[in-house]
């Protein structure tokens, strides 16, 4: 995180909230309380079980759905309040790719008319030939044989479909996307493909990434820096390999411990596995989320927040038991 | 594979054009591929022909002068489908009926499904007070039976073609709310109606490119089967003399007034039944046919 030329960050976050109101006037904290900052050509991963907000993280930054509270900023400029109107513009710079190649390609429409639809929705070329040509060279640029053109979505593979939501991302010119773990419906073969294609497309066009996955080795491939979320918090932020060689929260580490090692000398040998379940999202009490799993848990772990701290530079905690050393 | 891609600057600039059919020739291709709808096609077709050029061959006199000579004659060369109660010749009532029916029933289904559709759309798609006002009104509107709300239309407005079709639009329309916000509730949680969005798409593009093209199938099959039940429902106003006023033939108008001679006249009741299941046939293959056509997964 230290080396960097470039020091403004594309994205930002302040203390970014989701709460979903639920029926009961209960309170579904989905994303609580999360800073970040994506900076330009790099890839933040973001990783976390099932149901930690991470997606959703993904979708409040683009403002898909509208935060609770906290900002959002991009290049600097202060994006939290923009209307629909106005973030149509802000649409240019900031992309999604979908998890689901085949929920997010509109069945009826063909190829070349899906990667066309957004540059048509914002008049980038005058003539529909021009538009329909440009489609046709980002069909080049993500491995997709313009032979495929006509044809319909559900003729086509789930890597052929991923490649038609990239050309679609791209098709703006963005300078940032949010990557909704793009290759987890993938076959583990083409997940290889997709993953080479991204980071290509980011040395080329020196995109940056916000790549939400569940999916440790993806992330280590493909990130420079590494956040881990647990129910909504981010509980460990830092570069990709200081997270690998030096993990400090006790939840990251069991992540890590849970990756299968081919070890032969590991036979045997019982794993150190978090126990318990997720504990739920609904009406949070303060106090740390990770607390009725954590091995090292105390009391001051349940009453109170721990603080989201730098303990070595760019190495960002939210841990009592580190924080107190 | 290809895991290579090339660099935006050596993207090939050449001109390059999609060999592609129109949309319009697409769906006409598929369409052709169903026997079905061939058949339903050129029997509608058979059905407007006829209806259209009607005067070449037959006159309007002989559909609303009566000829009491010949009251309820059977079918004969003079009179093929025979006479009615009025000695009115039924051929000359069914091909002239037809054009007031079928023009009436066509329209009314068009504007029903036209108003429903935008409503339920609107409903679905905006959620919140939006639906529930919708929703309520519409709740309202149908706690009033259907046919005394008709009446209360035409009488108020008067008997003609125009205020039947507003009628019956009225009748119609809260069938289609209803399906097509059940179906925008599905369709708007689809990932690529949240990929428009990211797009930058604004809601009315949203419904109009993405949802309703979704939805269609579903409700061009309740059109066709609408169709029918309008022609049906023609006659149930005509019974109340709530139709067009008579001696003005009407299909609905023809099947009242046969009621009274079925025994002893049962061609009075054959000849219009007979034309209103063949329109109704052949407009339920041709949507059939039209449904399979739009959706692109049943292309082979």
């Amino acid at each position: 995180m230290s080396e960097r030329t470039n020091a403004q960050p594309l994205v930002k976050t302040v203390d970014l909230k989701k709460l979903f109101k639920l029926k009961g006037g209960a309170l579904l904290h989905a994303v609580d309380g999360v800073n970040l900052e994506i900076y330009p050509a790099e890839t933040l991963g973001v990783v976390g079980e099932s149901g930690c907000g991470k997606s959703t993280l993904g979708r409040t930054i683009l403002k898909l759905i509208e935060p609770t509270d906290g900002k959002i900023y991009f290049e600097g400029e202060d994006i939290t309040k923009y209307s629909v109107r106005q973030m149509r513009h802000k649409r240019r710079d900031m992309q999604i790719i979908f998890q689901d190649p085949y929920a997010c390609l509109d069945a009826r429409m063909s190829v070349v008319d899906i990667i066309a639809e957004y540059m048509f929705i914002h008049h980038v070329y005058k003539s529909r030939a021009e538009t329909y040509n440009r489609a046709a060279q980002l069909m080049d640029q993500v491995g997709l044989a313009r032979r495929y053109a006509n044809a319909y979505p559900h003729e086509l593979d789930g890597g052929r479909r991923q490649r038609i939501g990239i050309a679609r991302a791209l098709s703006l010119g963005p300078k940032m996307i949010v990557c909704d773990e793009p290759v987890s419906a993938l076959d583990v073969s083409i997940q290889a493909q997709i993953l080479n294609l991204l980071m290509d497309l980011q040395d080329e066009l020196g995109l940056a990434y916000m790549f939400v996955t569940h999916d440790l080795s993806v992330v280590k491939h493909i990130s420079n820096n590494i956040m881990v979320m647990y129910l909504g918090r981010c509980v460990e932020l830092c570069s990709a390999d200081e997270l690998f060689a030096n993990p400090l929260h006790p939840y990251t580490d069991a992540l890590l411990a849970a990756i299968p090692k081919p070890d032969i000398s590991l036979r045997g040998k019982e794993q150190k596995l978090i126990r318990g379940e997720v504990t739920s999202p609904i009406n949070v009490k303060p106090g740390c989320r990770f607390a009725s799993r954590c091995p090292f848990c105390t009391e001051k772990c349940t009453n109170t927040d721990p603080e989201f701290v730098e303990v070595t530079p760019g190495h960002f905690v939210s841990c009592f038991k580190v924080n107190n050393k | 594979m290809e895991n290579t891609t090339n660099t935006a600057a050596a993207v090939d600039n050449s001109e390059f054009s999609f060999k592609r059919a129109s949309q319009a020739k697409e769906i006409w291709r598929r369409f052709r591929k169903s026997k079905g709808a061939l058949i339903g096609l050129i029997l509608l077709l058979i059905i407007v022909g006829v209806l259209l050029f009607a005067p070449l061959f037959i006159s309007y006199d002989a559909a609303i002068e009566s000829d009491f000579a010949n009251v309820l004659a059977k079918p004969s060369k003079e009179h093929i489908f025979g006479m009615d109660g009025y000695g009115h010749d039924i051929f000359a009532r069914i091909i002239y009926g037809g054009r007031t029916s079928l023009t009436i029933a066509l329209i009314a289904t068009v504007t029903s499904c036209l108003f429903g559709s935008a409503l339920g759309a609107i409903a679905g798609y905006f959620g919140g007070w939006v639906d529930s006002l919708i929703m309520r009104s519409l709740d309202i509107f149908m706690s009033v039976p259907d046919i005394l709300f008709t009446m209360a239309v035409v009488v108020a407005l008067g008997a003609n073609a125009v205020n039947l079709i507003i009628a019956l639009t009225l009748a119609y329309f809260s069938n289609y709310v209803r399906l097509v916000r059940s179906q925008v509730l599905t369709l708007s949680e689809q990932d690529y109606v949240e990929a428009a969005r990211a797009g930058g798409s604004g809601n009315a593009r949203i419904i109009l490119k993405h949802i309703i093209p979704n939805a269609i199938g579903v409700i061009i099959v309740n059109v066709t089967l609408n169709v029918a039940k309008i022609i049906i429902y023609e006659s149930t106003l005509s019974f109340l003399n709530l139709g067009m006023p008579p001696p003005q033939p009407e299909w609905g108008m023809m099947l009242s007034e046969a009621r009274e001679f079925m025994r002893p006249a049962p061609h009075l009741l054959i000849f219009p039944a007979a034309a209103i299941v063949l329109c109704a046939c052949s407009v339920n293959l041709v949507g059939d046919g039209l449904r399979d056509a739009l959706d692109p997964h049943l292309k082979s």
